[in-house]
């Protein structure tokens, strides 16, 4: 294999592995930041032992997320070394305001946080909660904001052999940023409320903790319901921004061939990239992709067929993430729909509460296939239109990423196996027992 | 003075603030295995730095970013160039930090066993390697007029190189045995005094070839020679680390510490006053060497980023004193009763 091939793997592995704990941070730094507030507000101590209990698996999430999240910043000089020389002007700044505005923020005030137990007042300890989960937010939407250049860059000139910044606010206030934004941490919520859930409803078939696990589904129940809702919403215009956008990336998620108006949605199609067309289409819905893209049935949507071949994105990989991802973005809906149905009765509705438990492993393949759509569905761009992933890698010598990829895998793995088990160690165990 | 001056300066200026805090806590892990003698104080040098690592290491990520951001050519020339051992150092601070998470979350010898070899490991290696690439930089690196390195890893073990890494893991050394010094109390208290008395004078040692061998090695000392001046910079930093010294012997341990940091602060700005204006200069030939004015963003970028930086930078450091100060007191054994204890 090739620099370009072992570097696109270890950015994805790197990427991938990173992102299975940025979301939990996420939604369950808001979380536990409620319930220490409730506590700190109303002293009623079972706030108290979820603050303590959410906040361990909260910690032990967290590490993992920071110390592989340096890893993404500094491949940029390592393997994309051309990238970074070419749009480094601007894309540089976005990471380095990150890193100034809000990470120093979170880490620092985590230490805080970790050990300020007596230190500290009561409440403000929970506003330092507060002040991390606004923390980690916001180094969410300049990270985005970087992505979403990539994605569709503005406020750039191409000067001196390079994109230079020409103005800074169409930059920070990139549209596109701003609906990756919504949708990331929307489904970061989604996430976090499912895991909540989830172990909440494995303490409660075994009917240990009742009151304590009631209160947290509740809690996160609310949340899963609402995001997962506003998440089809943001997530449609989300998608026709993209088919203004990136319009062979939309193609490619509806494995869409042929320039068509009236263009339909299949309830089941399956694309055949050798001969440009699907192997087999069924339930066609005629105008359906017209209509969902620019909100008109007449509206003629590009076909893959008119782009150059060497400007497609892989079909499959991106029609089969994107497909998957919707399917899962409307069955959270539908099971956070039926909880807050029974949200009174979760004790009687042992079926619900398994399959809330076995469903804490769908919102995170729901997010990885979400940033597989964005960025394999990008290709063979990294920053669209402008610059081709094979010109923006290293000049360095393939058996050196090869041995970093290798390392990779290998550390990442076993640090996945011990985080793992200490999630699952900790979440069983469950709370603290009440002082008799 | 011009914008890419003053970035120039507080690029260094990023990186020393980084050498300092991180510094103590590499040292700290470091020296585990020698003054950790029981799980007790093990877990005691765990906790001296277990509130702190964390916003220590962001000095590290802003670094980068800030290269990123106002040298992008230096950022990304130095980080493919040195590839390798950048690798080895993400590497190790992902296990050091996993390390400090772990290691108390399970009640078993063996698990504990393996997270106090991490955390060895993870400090270990980038105190070394931080030493042996800044080192090299000073020597200048054998890069193209394309920006492609002509080496690898081991090209940068050459002896210069590893006597920065041996200079710079003694500081770290110093600086952590000093910490421990001023954060616990009894035995593990004067064993870590006593490290820093035995370590010191090797470290004076190391530092006075240094300074002897980067005349040999390096071209660091014209900028000294055309401005005489400067020379009190390589005086104050010499001072500190006498002052380490005197601190330790009237048993001032904090006094001490913030001498060791001036010093690891002096030792920063040191190699890079005298590359100035040069990043990451070639050895193979001078035309092909990076300046803070041939890498620069653009000027916008520049002012934009100064701007900010002039904003956030106090105002962390702020905040950061703040938290410093929340936990500036001792760790002893009881602490280690808590329950968020690491």
């Amino acid at each position: 294999m090739d620099v370009l091939m072992l570097s696109r793997l270890q950015f994805a592995a790197a990427t991938f592995f990173h992102f299975l704990f940025v979301p939990l941070t996420l939604g369950l730094s808001v979380m536990v930041a409620i319930m220490e507030t409730r506590y700190a507000r109303s002293g009623d101590e079972i706030y108290l032992k979820m603050t303590k209990f959410w906040g361990k698996l909260f910690l032990i999430n967290f590490a993992i997320g920071v110390v592989t999240g340096i890893t993404l910043e500094f491949q940029f000089g390592t393997n994309w070394s051309r990238y970074a020389e070419f749009m480094g002007d601007i894309f540089g700044s976005l990471l380095a305001i990150e890193a100034l505005g809000f990470f120093f923020l979170e880490s620092i005030l985590l230490g805080v946080w970790i050990f300020g137990w007596r230190k500290i007042s009561k409440k403000a300890h929970a506003t330092v909660m507060w002040l991390i989960a606004f923390a980690s937010t916001g180094s969410a939407v300049w990270i985005l904001t970087a992505n979403a250049w990539m994605q569709h860059p503005v406020g750039y000139v191409i000067r001196n052999g390079r994109a230079e910044l020409e103005n800074f606010a169409a930059v920070a206030l990139n549209p596109f940023g701003i609906l990756m934004f919504f949708h990331m941490v929307s489904a970061a919520y989604i996430l976090s409320a499912f895991f909540v859930m989830g172990i909440s409803a494995y303490h409660l078939l075994k009917k240990q903790h009742v009151e304590f696990f009631t209160k947290s589904f509740r809690i996160a129940l609310v949340f899963g319901l609402i995001f997962s809702f506003f998440e089809i919403f943001e997530g449609h215009l989300h998608g026709s921004d993209l088919a203004e956008k990136q319009p062979a990336k939309l193609a490619a998620m509806d494995s869409h061939w042929e320039t068509s108006k009236n263009a339909p949605v299949y309830l089941f199609s399956f694309p055949d990239e050798a001969n440009e067309r699907n192997y087999i289409e069924i339930g066609p819905m005629p105008g359906m992709l017209s209509l969902l893209a620019f909100h008109s049935t007449d509206a003629e949507v590009k076909g893959l067929k008119d782009f150059p071949p060497d400007e497609r994105p892989p079909v499959l990989i991106t029609f089969a993430s994107f497909k998957i991802m919707v399917g899962l973005g409307f069955y959270f809906a539908l099971v956070t729909s039926i909880g807050w149905l029974r949200r009174n009765r979760l004790m009687e509705s042992p079926w619900y509460l398994k399959l809330m438990l076995y469903s804490i492993p769908l919102p995170y393949i729901a997010i990885l296939l979400g940033w597989t759509v964005a960025e394999v569905g990008r290709q063979p761009w990294i920053v669209y239109g402008v610059m081709k992933t094979a010109d923006a890698v290293s000049r360095i010598a393939a058996s050196q990423v090869a041995i970093s990829l290798a390392a990779f895998i290998l550390v990442y793995g076993l640090l996945g196996a011990a985080a793992f088990y200490l999630i699952i160690k900790t979440a069983r165990k469950g709370p603290e027992p009440e002082a008799a | 003075m011009d914008l890419q001056t003053i970035w120039f300066f507080l690029w260094v200026l990023l990186w020393a603030v980084y050498f300092v805090t991180d510094g103590f806590d590499l040292g700290v892990g470091s020296l585990l295995p020698i003054l950790g003698k029981n799980n007790d104080e093990k877990r005691i040098m765990y906790n001296t730095i277990g509130p702190l690592w964390d916003g220590n290491e962001v000095w590290l990520i802003t670094a980068g970013g800030v290269t990123f951001a106002a040298f992008p050519r230096v950022y990304a020339i130095m980080f493919s160039s040195l590839y390798s051992a950048l690798m080895l150092i993400l590497f190790a601070l992902i296990l050091r930090g996993v390390s400090l998470e772990f290691r108390g979350k399970v009640d078993d010898p063996r698990w504990r066993k393996v997270w106090d070899t991490c955390m060895f490991v993870g400090s270990l290696v980038p105190a070394i390697l931080f030493g042996v690439a800044f080192a090299n930089i000073f020597q200048g690196i054998p890069i193209d007029g394309g920006g492609v390195y002509h080496g690898t890893l081991f090209t940068l073990l050459n002896p210069y190189g590893l006597l920065g890494g041996v200079l710079f893991l003694l500081l770290f050394l110093v600086h952590g045995s000093l910490w421990l010094a001023v954060k616990s109390e009894g035995n593990l208290h004067d064993r870590s005094a006593d490290m820093a008395n035995k370590l010191w004078p090797v470290l004076l040692v190391v530092a006075v070839i240094f300074l002897v061998a980067s005349a040999f090695a390096t071209s660091i000392y014209d900028n000294y020679l055309a401005h005489p001046v400067l020379f009190i910079f390589i005086l104050i930093t010499v001072l500190a680390l006498l002052g380490i010294k005197i601190f330790l012997a009237k048993r001032s341990y904090w006094k001490a510490w913030f001498s060791s940091a001036l010093t690891i602060f002096g030792a920063t700005f040191y190699g890079f006053i005298g590359l100035f204006p040069n990043m990451f200069p070639s050895s193979i030939n001078p035309d092909f060497s990076l300046t803070a004015f041939n890498s620069s963003s653009s000027p916008l970028t520049l002012k934009i980023m100064l701007v900010l930086a002039l904003i956030c930078v106090p105002i962390v450091l702020a905040y950061q004193f703040w938290a410093y100060n929340l936990f500036k007191g001792k760790v002893t054994k009881d602490d280690l009763a808590y329950e968020e204890a690491y």
